[in-house]
This record gives C-alpha cells, sequence and structure tokens, in this order.
C-alpha cells in the first residue's frame, strides 16, 4: 500500500516539477555544459566550429617570453580584471557606510521609517534610466556635480572621459545606489538582535561608545559583513557591463571595461564565440572558488 | 547614555544623507522639465539645477511622437507580465515539488538548482544565444511546412506592427520564454513553504484531496506573501533586463523601453530634456510597486541570507 502511495507521490511530484525542470535543462543546465565545450573551440558563427584544444585558455591567461621580458597573451583582459577589481574598492566603502547609518537609525529617532525609505530609492530605480541619469550628471559643462563644486571653488574634472576619473565616478555613483539598500537593512536587522542588556551592562562598566561598537556591535555583525561583503564581491565580478556600455562605452581607453563588458565585445561584437565561452568560464571559475572559500570559511555563520 | 548626544545632531545628518539621496533624482526632474535650452545652459546656482525653472510638461508628450516610445512601453509592459507570470507559476510548482513532497533523488536535484544560482548569466547566454541564432534554421530542416525564417506582421501593409519571427532572434519567443524558469524563484517559494505546518495537508489528504487541490486551496493562499515578493522581483528584473533584448532583438519594433531610450542620443548629441522625461516614464511603474509592495520587498531581500 506504501508502495502505491509513494508511487503516485513521486508521479505528482514530476508533474508539478515539469515545467520548471524543461526550463531548467534547456536554458540553465545545458548551456553551462555547452559554453564549456565551446570554450575549446573557435566559432565565429558563420564558418563550423573549430576543435582547438586549450588554446583559448593559452591564449587568455598564458605569458610568452619576448625580448622584453614576460608578456601577456592578452594584456587586455588583464587590463580589464585589473578594472573589475578596482571597482570593487567601492564595496568596502559602501558597506562602512551602510553600517555607520544601520547605527544610527537603530537609535530609534523619529521619522526612521521615512529615513529608510529615501535611502532604499536608488536601489530600487538602478538600471538604465539611473545609468543616464547619471551620465547627466557627470556632464562636465551642464551637470549636478560640477556646478555644485563650482560654488565652493573647485573646478571639476570631466569625469567620464577623464582616464583618471572615469572609474571613482563610477564608484561614487554605486555608493548612491547602494548605501541604503539591501546591505543597510541586513545591518540594521542584525543590529536588532544584538540584546540591549549588553550595552547596558558596558554602560555600568563605563566603557564608551567606540568602545561599546569595537566588543558588542562589531562582533554582532560580522557575520553579516561576511555575508554582504561575499555576495558584493560575486557580484562585483559579474556586473559592470551595463553601466559602462550606458556611461563610458568601456572607455576612455578601455578604463571602464570590466570582464563581463569584455565577454560581451568578444561575443556580440566580435563573434569570437570560443574565447567569449573561455572569458566565461574563467570568471566562473574564479567566482566559485570565492564562494567554496566563503563555505570553507564563513559557512558556520551564514546559511 | 547619561552623555546622549542631542538627537538633532543625528536628524541634521540623516537628513544631509537623504538630500544626498534625492538631489540627483530632483535634478532628473528639473531636467525633464526644462526646455532645450534651458537643459543646457549653465549656471553658477546649484539651486536652479534641483528647482524646476519651468514648466515643459510637453516634453512628455513628445516622448512617445519622437520616437516609438508606445511601443517600447507595450513591449517593455506585456513582456515583464508573462514573464512574471510564467515564472511565479513554474517556481511555485517547482517550489512545492521540492519542499511538501518526498520523492527519490529530490534533495540532490535541489542540489543542482542551486549550485547553478552561482553561475554567472554570461556562461549561459553565449549557448541560449547561439541556439537561438540557430533555433529557425534547425527547425526549417526538421518542419519544412513552415517559414520559420520570416519576419511576421500583424496584418498586411506598412503600418501594421512586426511581431518577428515565431523562434530565434527577434522573436517575442527570444524575450519571453527563456526568463520564465528560475533557479532563484524555486529556491524563495521552497524557503516559504517549508514554513507551513504539516497538519493541514495531512486533513486535506484525509478528507481526499489530492495533490493538485492541496496546492491551490492550502499551500497557494499560504505562501500568498512569498508570492508577492517573487512577483515583485521579477516584474522590476524582467521591466530593467537590457543585456538580453540587446543581445536577442536587432529591430526596433521589438526593443523595450531600456533599449528605446538610446533613441534620444541623437546625432547631434543627447536630447536631455526628452532623455530624462523618457526616464522617469520608465520609472514610474517601478517607484508605484516599491511604495505599494514595500513589505514584500523587504522580507524577500533578507531570505535566505543571514540566520544570525
Amino acid at each position: 500500500m506504501r508502495g502505491v502511495g509513494q508511487r503516485q507521490e513521486t508521479l505528482a511530484a514530476l508533474c508539478f516539477l515539469l515545467p520548471n525542470l524543461f526550463g531548467f535543462l534547456l536554458f540553465t543546465l545545458w548551456p553551462v555544459v555547452a559554453a564549456f565545450l565551446l570554450s575549446f573551440t573557435y566559432w565565429d558563427l558563420l564558418t563550423p566550429p573549430r576543435w582547438v584544444g586549450v588554446s583559448n585558455f593559452v591564449d587568455l591567461l598564458g605569458f610568452s617570453s619576448t625580448a622584453d621580458g614576460w608578456q601577456a597573451n592578452d594584456p587586455a583582459f588583464w587590463k580589464y580584471l585589473w578594472n573589475t577589481l578596482f571597482l570593487l574598492l567601492g564595496l568596502p566603502l559602501s558597506m562602512a557606510g551602510a553600517l555607520g547609518l544601520a547605527v544610527i537609525l537603530n537609535k530609534k529617532l523619529r521619522f526612521t521609517y521615512a529615513y529608510r525609505l529615501v535611502f532604499f530609492l536608488p536601489g530600487i530605480l538602478a538600471g538604465v534610466a539611473i545609468f543616464y541619469l547619471w551620465r547627466w550628471i557627470y556632464n562636465p559643462d551642464y551637470g549636478l556635480l560640477n556646478t555644485a563644486l563650482g560654488m565652493i571653488g573647485i573646478e571639476g574634472p570631466a569625469w567620464l572621459t577623464d582616464i583618471l576619473w572615469a572609474k571613482p565616478a563610477l564608484i561614487l555613483m554605486g555608493l548612491w545606489l547602494g548605501v541604503g539598500g539591501t546591505g543597510m537593512l541586513l545591518y540594521l536587522a542584525a543590529l536588532q538582535a544584538i540584546s540591549s542588556d549588553l550595552y547596558e551592562a558596558a554602560e555600568i562598566d563605563g566603557a564608551g561608545s567606540w568602545a561599546q561598537f569595537r566588543v558588542i556591535t562589531w562582533p554582532g555583525v560580522l557575520p553579516v559583513t561576511f555575508f554582504i561583503f561575499v555576495m558584493g564581491i560575486i557580484g562585483g565580478l559579474q556586473g559592470g557591463f551595463e553601466m559602462a556600455y550606458i556611461m563610458t562605452q568601456g572607455g576612455p581607453h578601455g578604463a571602464t571595461t570590466t570582464v563581463g563588458y569584455y565577454i560581451y565585445t568578444m561575443a556580440y561584437e566580435n563573434f569570437q564565440m570560443g574565447y567569449a565561452a573561455a572569458v566565461a568560464w574563467v570568471l566562473f571559475v574564479l567566482i566559485l572558488g570565492i564562494t567554496l572559500l566563503n563555505w570553507r570559511f564563513g559557512g558556520k555563520n551564514i546559511s | 547614555m547619561n552623555y546622549r548626544k542631542p538627537s538633532k545632531l543625528w536628524h541634521a545628518f540623516l537628513v544631509l544623507v537623504g538630500a544626498s539621496m534625492l538631489a540627483p533624482l530632483a535634478f532628473m526632474i528639473t531636467t525633464a522639465l526644462s526646455s532645450p535650452e534651458g537643459a543646457m545652459r549653465a549656471t553658477d546656482n546649484v539651486l536652479e539645477m534641483l528647482i524646476p525653472q519651468e514648466w515643459n510638461w510637453q516634453n512628455f508628450a513628445e516622448v512617445w511622437e519622437v520616437v516609438p516610445f508606445l511601443r517600447y512601453y507595450y513591449n517593455s509592459l506585456g513582456i515583464a507580465v508573462v514573464v512574471t507570470f510564467g515564472q511565479v507559476f513554474t517556481s511555485a510548482c517547482a517550489a512545492y515539488a521540492f519542499s511538501r513532497l518526498h520523492w527519490p533523488g529530490r534533495d540532490k536535484l535541489f542540489l543542482c538548482y542551486l549550485a547553478t544560482m552561482m553561475v554567472p548569466g554570461s556562461v549561459t547566454m553565449l549557448p541560449n544565444f547561439i541556439a537561438m541564432k540557430m533555433a529557425p534554421e534547425l527547425l526549417a530542416s526538421a518542419f519544412p511546412g513552415v517559414d520559420w525564417m520570416a519576419m511576421r506582421y500583424l496584418g498586411t501593409g506598412v503600418d501594421a506592427p512586426l511581431v518577428g519571427r515565431l523562434i530565434g532572434l527577434d522573436s517575442y519567443f527570444a524575450l519571453i520564454v527563456p526568463a520564465m524558469f528560475s533557479a532563484y524563484g524555486t529556491f524563495l517559494l521552497r524557503q516559504f513553504m517549508l514554513s507551513i505546518p504539516r497538519e493541514l495537508e495531512e486533513a486535506a489528504h484525509m478528507d481526499g484531496c489530492g495533490y493538485w487541490k492541496i496546492f491551490r486551496i492550502i499551500i497557494i493562499p499560504l505562501c500568498l506573501p512569498g508570492l508577492a515578493t517573487l512577483t515583485i522581483f521579477t516584474f522590476m528584473g524582467a521591466w530593467g533586463s537590457f543585456l538580453w533584448p540587446l543581445v536577442m532583438t536587432n529591430h526596433d519594433e521589438l526593443r523595450t523601453l531600456p533599449l528605446g531610450l538610446q533613441a534620444f542620443q541623437g546625432q547631434y548629441g543627447t536630447e536631455w530634456h526628452l532623455m530624462m522625461s523618457a526616464a522617469l516614464l520608465m520609472l514610474l511603474p517601478i517607484v508605484a510597486i516599491f511604495l505599494m509592495g514595500q513589505r514584500f520587498f523587504i522580507s524577500g531581500l533578507t531570505v535566505g541570507a543571514v540566520k544570525g
């Protein structure tokens, strides 16, 4: 009797699963495998694909000895990887800001709800429309930022077309987008979970606010900090395409081209599908490595 | 605290932060209401950029006239609605199978789902692009009765709207179907469904309810907050989606709002007053959804994040 019931349940499960499983296999699982195979081919979509072994990976990651010493086979890739990592500098800044705001909002002031709403708003709007807005804000002649700087006697740079300032400009926009977003909400939740008895006890022992922060608050929010950091890195490594495409076209001189943008250019502009797949898989392995490190060292605190 | 800082100082700081969050948006509104000359006028006073100096409401009307904005709006809305319904439905069904039913291999398959959530979108997109590009030709050799390559119009004549191919690049199929399945959505709803008490289901089972009926009358009503969360997330994601439609379409008629904004980058420089009006029109539904569904939004963000 149990056997029949079990068989029925399995059959029912299969029916419920089928629509999703179909899409999952067709548009997610198979493409992962296909991209792996693709990375060992040369394919321009005009001629049939050619198996080239690991040569895409050698071209991408390898170094060759030249008259000037060792040179990367694909210096562009390393430059764009560096750009991607540089743009990640915004992450600790944004996290520090988020923690600061969360600590203040946790003081049970009035209007906390309204503040939280306003801080959260930019992250909701994030996307193409906001990238155009910031391109306009960074306009050297008519933009908001340089006008504001002009009022305090600073002549602002050309931001997005200045090779030195393009990356900081994108980081600044990222701060505006992210400082009051998910990170701040997670910090608020973590702060609310810390018992106020701890603070009262510390008060009695004569601990100042900084000491209280260091001994009680910081250990309390450490797991969340770790979580936001790892998630931020994983997101940041993949990201940067949309904002660069809209705001800078990857320029000036490739200063804002990220790895994600490089994959786009290789695949959909140069039609080097095999090479693009190799770059994408390298990115995947990088993210996989970070995730595994996270499980190994941070897994206890985070589910 | 016996030396508590006056809360006025904190308020001053928070208002300052809030103002810097809102200033760019104020600039957006001011520009959207400017005349073409007004938008491109250098000024020394930043307040003139934050408080509208002119009220050119006709910008919002002009947006629909100078580019096929209505078409972009239709496309965005239609695609987002269908994708959202599809994704919520398939995710809810799969989440039910993963959370409430017992069958061999369940947890292994779910781990498989979880694992793919780490894969960058750029990895899966390449084969999906190639598959979409080749689909019409493959189908033509398998089912030669249909002209799979043909672009289709709703009617005859020049003005009849283009609806693209049945499948492949430049088809609504490519814009909609691959986005209707989500491992993340399945994961999210499974978390919600796991918290439903077993007894309700068992009682319904005793009364002779089948699995579909249990799913419909017990599971769905009890995880409405989860469904609302996923609906909001999916809609916002589909509404703002940029890279996928950029790669999948070549025809203007099949493009969505995020791509359509490019149309205001004219040959002789960007028309910023129109660009900002159009961008505001694009953001309007997002703001509305956010204000209506904040509660679900915030609960969704914290699911699966931290248990402490």
